[in-house]
This record gives C-alpha cells, sequence and structure tokens, in this order.
C-alpha cells in the first residue's frame, strides 16, 4: 500500500525530508514506523511517539488503508 | 478560537476580543522567548506545527476549558517558524464574571498546549547547535 508520511522536530532532521510517499506491506503504523525507523535512522522509539492517521490521534494498531496520511508525533514543545 | 501565527502576535487585539458586559474579570498570559534555558545561551527559537491537528487539539482543549471553568470567553494563539529572543511566542487570554474562574482557565489551556498540542521548539544556541526540546525544556535527543 502507499502512505504519506509526514516528518516533524527530530525526525524531520534526521529524515532530512518533511514527507515523502511510502509503498509498503505495513498494516499499522507499529510496522511502518519499524521499517521507516531502520531506513532513516530514527532514535526515538516507539514508547516516545504518538501518532496521528489523517490529522487526528491514533492507535498504533489502527488498520492503515491505502492513501492514508501518517505521521509520528515526537514528544511536544509548545509553548 | 485557537490560532497558528506565522506573523507577530497582536496581543492587545486579541484582548479586546474577549469583551463582553457581563466580564468582570480578564487573566492574560504571555509566553516570550528567553536568552537561555538549561544554562545554555539561546539565539533564537524555531517553532514547527503539523497544523491541522495542532488546530484541532487546540480548540479542544479551549472547549474543555468552558466545560471544567465558569468562564466567558478564552482564545489562544501560537507562533510558528523563527522568533528572536523577546518575542511573543503564544498567548491565552480568558474573560469571566470572577478572577478565579479565569485564572484557572488560562492556567489549564496553558498547562495543556504544552503538554498536548503538535507544536515543537528548536533552540538555537550561542555555541552553533540546535536542539529539539520536550516539553520540560529538556533535549529530546536524535
Amino acid at each position: 500500500m502507499n502512505y504519506r508520511v509526514l516528518y516533524f522536530a527530530s525526525l524531520r532532521d534526521r529524515a532530512g525530508i518533511d514527507a515523502e510517499q511510502v509503498e509498503s506491506r505495513a498494516g499499522d503504523a507499529r510496522g511502518l514506523y519499524t521499517e521507516l525507523r531502520a531506513r532513516h535512522g530514527f532514535a526515538l522509539g516507539e514508547d516516545r511517539l504518538r501518532v496521528a492517521i489523517n490529522g487526528a490521534f491514533a492507535a498504533w494498531e489502527q488498520a492503515l488503508c491505502d492513501g492514508d496520511e501518517v505521521v509520528f508525533i515526537p514528544p511536544v514543545s509548545g509553548g | 478560537m485557537f490560532r497558528l501565527s506565522e506573523s507577530p502576535i497582536d496581543a492587545a487585539a486579541l484582548a479586546r476580543e474577549l469583551a463582553q458586559v457581563g466580564a468582570g474579570a480578564c487573566v492574560t498570559f504571555e509566553g516570550w522567548v528567553r536568552d537561555n534555558n538549561e544554562g545554555r545561551n539561546v539565539l533564537r527559537l524555531g517553532y514547527q506545527a503539523y497544523a491541522p491537528l495542532a488546530l484541532a487539539e487546540g480548540k479542544r482543549i479551549l472547549a474543555e476549558a468552558r466545560e471544567k471553568f465558569a468562564i466567558l470567553d478564552v482564545r489562544c494563539a501560537h507562533r510558528v517558524g523563527t522568533l528572536e529572543i523577546g518575542e511573543l511566542a503564544v498567548w491565552v487570554g480568558v474573560s469571566a464574571a470572577h478572577r478565579e474562574a479565569a485564572f484557572a482557565a488560562c492556567r489549564y489551556v496553558i498547562d495543556e498546549v504544552k503538554r498536548r498540542v503538535p507544536i515543537w521548539k528548536n533552540e538555537h544556541y550561542a555555541d552553533g547547535e540546535s536542539g529539539w526540546l520536550h516539553p520540560d525544556n529538556t533535549p529530546v535527543g536524535t
């Protein structure tokens, strides 16, 4: 399936891009992050992240659909 | 109303939006860019936001404040992009009939925004390094 992945903060710095289209067999965000972490060498484990699917917070196990926008949310620091 | 702004926040204009004839109290909070953190000299900050989710989560926090406290209006604006020392990074304003609810709601909103809204602060240090921060202003590490 094809997903659109957006990167922010330290994940963006490490990946060197702010977004990419990803062709993957992963059926959920957990599997997708495992793949992308290996590819880009992300230091943050999924225990430090939240995940958003199509603009809303979601569970790591939520089934992904073709074309979904997936964002891994590093620890936030607004304010 | 929760807003993200790429240009400077006009705090006085926002505060005027809170005015109501039944309001006897107005509490505002301003978060400013300071020149140091954790003992390091900071030159400027860069804020990133995942805008669709930041706006949705910000709106949710303001709705929660209205449910929890006896307030009349509540608004919040947060900057994104590059900010210099002394600039206004985040503004929260609350109007209410009485001060207790206004103080409590203002505190609730800024605390929840810092905890939940997908906005990230990158500090640029005087020694040339930079780093992303946790909500408690400690480094995330990469």
